[in-house]
């Protein structure tokens, strides 16, 4: 990707040199050479991230080793940690909450993008979204705690469930409500950009505005929207207050989906200020390594379905 | 014009603040506990009014503020346990434990009609390892004789997130279960056999309030505010004690060591409340450290003074226990024995 871009603006930069102005031929060479600059810092940050993260995890990985990734159990008092209750927790909620979260955000952006993209719905849609995604997630938190929770609960009290309430299930839904603007939005620019050369054709064919979307639309913006679908996944994975104060935060292996349990953003958010043992506190920091190499698995997969299934044309 | 001319000065007022030799204390840090937060920041803001020193204190939590005292970026620290072996050994010189206040905390629960009821040290115990289960067992019941207790599940709710709170409520277990201190253990969070866990006071309320049989633990000061019902603890000379501000302050009616390092959980005076705390504030002994002006130090050592005195009358009305005459004394005690380069601070 940077590679590309440097060879495009040098080009440019031969074509100004032929114009020979030397106050535009410094600008356009500090302009040039301010954003690879930017872009190198950027690259360096998540590289630099990554190695103090491993550097600072060192304790816990020496003494717990890879045993640390299949330990289920999670004891400060003893010393002993293992992160997998807590990456099943954080994997769950997210999955959850994405199956939730496809129909509805699918829905809005087919709507937005298909049948009213422009008037007095799509200015009201458009701005529900808006303010949705701009929520602060303790406010989501707060709401899952005193409204969420209780239907929840009722909910689970129908299906003869240990009534709790909090537990991987509320904080999947309230995640889901959380992610819906995300992958929606995405979604939305994807769908208004399928050509209308191809969904007129289709039309003139006798197709049902169904068939359009079935056979055209979607087709034509799927590796979009699962672009869209995937960066509100990573919203998902790393979403940490709101999912603490309705998950429950139990340390136990989750055993069920309406049972309470734990993930890996909220045990750092909820432990790391009353952590001082050496290797609690790495233990800690191993887990955000964790949360990372995650999240990169999951963009790295990501990419691949995006060029998998995005249409040659 | 003017507002330039003003900015100027007052820069250059800035500047030349940081080099004249003996530098003025503008202010204190401090950093630490939130339990005692509420308290100490109308502390300050009191002693701000008196004398026009300002404090700042950060609520970033017992443990960091251990870490903040021994790395020296705060002038005192505060924490709701004392410091453990190990962090004495990174603190390297001595640090003195000043109690400021006493705090309980208080078991409340989720029953119809809002019942107080009685605990016993082996109610509690078996209840939090999960061997009672149901808000009717036999055990409950003889202790509460008269009160109808429901067929419901009890579901335990602790906090997640690591707290003085819960060190305090352990120390508390492992003091009257042995079961518990050899299962489970003392600490600011740790494994628990059963229940769920809130984020804060607010969170364990939260899961309280909305869960029929829920049972739980906060701060005095946040379950009275919060109208919550609060249970009666059968102390160790058996009489069944409510938590209230005369009940915590007699609970440090015992014997305390010269350094105030001292667990005052299952006291042993007879109308004392079983499940109390102190809440210290921490300085060096040797307050002569990393090229601190004498001052400095002068000046919190007078904070701290002016705290165990004055400063207790803020206590009771924020539900902090008033630290008894004879903890007053100790702490006297021990401010006296803060020295500057080997010489007596207060004087």
């Amino acid at each position: 990707m940077a590679r590309k871009s440097t060879s495009k603006t040098f080009s440019t930069e031969n074509g100004v040199g032929t114009r020979s102005h030397p106050m535009l031929l410094f600008l356009n060479r500090t302009f040039t050479s301010t954003v690879l600059f930017c872009v190198i810092i950027v690259c360096l940050l998540l590289l630099a991230i990554f190695i103090s993260l491993f550097i600072s995890a060192q304790p816990s990985l020496q003494k717990f080793g890879f045993l640390f990734f299949g330990a289920t159990i999670w004891d400060p008092l003893n010393g002993q940690f293992g992160a997998l209750p807590f990456a099943l927790g954080t994997l769950l909620t997210s999955i959850i909450s994405l199956i939730v979260c496809i129909p509805f955000s699918l829905s809005v952006a087919l709507i937005l993008g298909e049948y009213f993209p422009s008037g007095p719905i799509a200015t009201v849609l458009n701005s529900a979204m808006e303010l949705l995604a701009g929520i602060p997630s303790i406010i989501y938190g707060m709401w899952g705690l005193f409204a969420l929770v209780p239907i929840v609960r009722g909910f689970e009290v129908t299906i003869k469930v240990l009534p709790l309430g909090v537990g991987i299930f509320a904080a999947a839904l309230l995640l889901s409500i959380m992610i819906i603007p995300f992958a929606a939005s995405i979604s939305r620019e994807v769908i208004g950009m399928v050509p209308n050369d191809l969904k007129e054709a289709a039309y003139s064919l006798g197709a049902t505005r169904y068939e359009v979307i079935k056979k055209v639309v979607i087709p034509y913006a799927g590796s979009g929207i699962i672009a869209g679908i995937l960066l509100s996944f990573g919203r998902a994975l790393g979403e940490t207050m709101a999912v603490t104060m309705v998950i429950g935060n139990s340390y136990f292996m989750p055993t069920n989906i309406f049972g309470p349990g734990h993930t890996i953003a909220s045990i750092i958010a909820n432990e790391f200020t009353e952590a001082t043992d050496p290797v609690y506190v790495s233990s800690l920091i191993e887990m955000g390594l964790v949360l990372f190499i995650i999240t990169i698995i999951f963009g790295i997969a990501g990419r691949y379905i995006i060029t998998k299934t995005s249409v040659k044309d | 014009m003017k507002k330039l001319l003003f900015w100027v000065s007052a820069i250059f007022l800035f500047i030349s603040a940081g080099f004249t030799a003996e530098p003025k204390v503008e202010s204190l840090l401090g950093a630490g506990a939130t339990f005692p937060y509420p308290l100490y920041s109308k502390m300050f803001e009191e002693y701000y009014n008196f004398t026009k020193m300002k404090v700042n204190y950060q609520a970033i939590g017992s443990g960091g503020g251990i870490q903040q005292l021994v790395s020296k970026t705060v002038d005192f620290g505060g924490t709701d346990a004392p410091m453990n072996a190990n962090e004495k050994k990174a603190a390297k010189a001595e640090v003195i434990h000043i109690p400021t206040c006493l705090g309980a905390v208080v078991l409340t629960y989720n029953l119809p009609g809002d019942p107080q009821i009685n605990f016993s040290p082996e109610i509690i115990s078996e209840i939090f390892l999960g061997t009672i289960t149901k808000w009717n067992d036999p055990k409950i019941a003889e202790a509460n004789k008269g009160v109808m207790l429901p067929d419901t599940q009890i579901t335990v709710v602790h906090r997640s997130d690591g707290s003085g709170t819960t060190f305090t409520f352990t120390d508390y277990l492992s003091t009257v279960s042995p079961e518990w201190k050899s299962k489970v253990g003392t600490g600011k969070s740790l494994n628990w056999p059963v229940g769920i866990g809130g984020k804060g006071n607010p969170g364990v309320t939260a899961y309280i309030k909305q869960l029929p049989g829920a049972i739980g633990y906060v701060e005095q000061a946040y379950a009275v505010q919060n109208k919550m019902p609060m249970g009666k603890i059968k102390n160790k000379a058996g009489n069944f004690i409510s938590a209230d501000l005369k009940s915590v302050m007699n609970a440090a009616n015992v014997e305390i060591p010269a350094n105030a390092q001292v667990s005052i959980v299952d006291t042993s005076a007879p109308d004392g409340y079983p499940i109390c705390t102190f809440t210290w504030i921490i300085l060096y002994k040797e307050q002569a450290y990393g090229g601190r002006p004498q001052n400095r130090s002068k000046e919190v050592v007078k904070l701290i003074w002016w705290m165990i005195h004055e400063g207790q009358q803020y206590n009771e009305p924020l539900f902090y226990g008033r630290l008894p005459e004879k903890v007053v004394k100790l702490d006297e005690d021990l401010l006296d024995s803060v020295v500057y380069n080997g010489s007596k601070i207060n004087k």
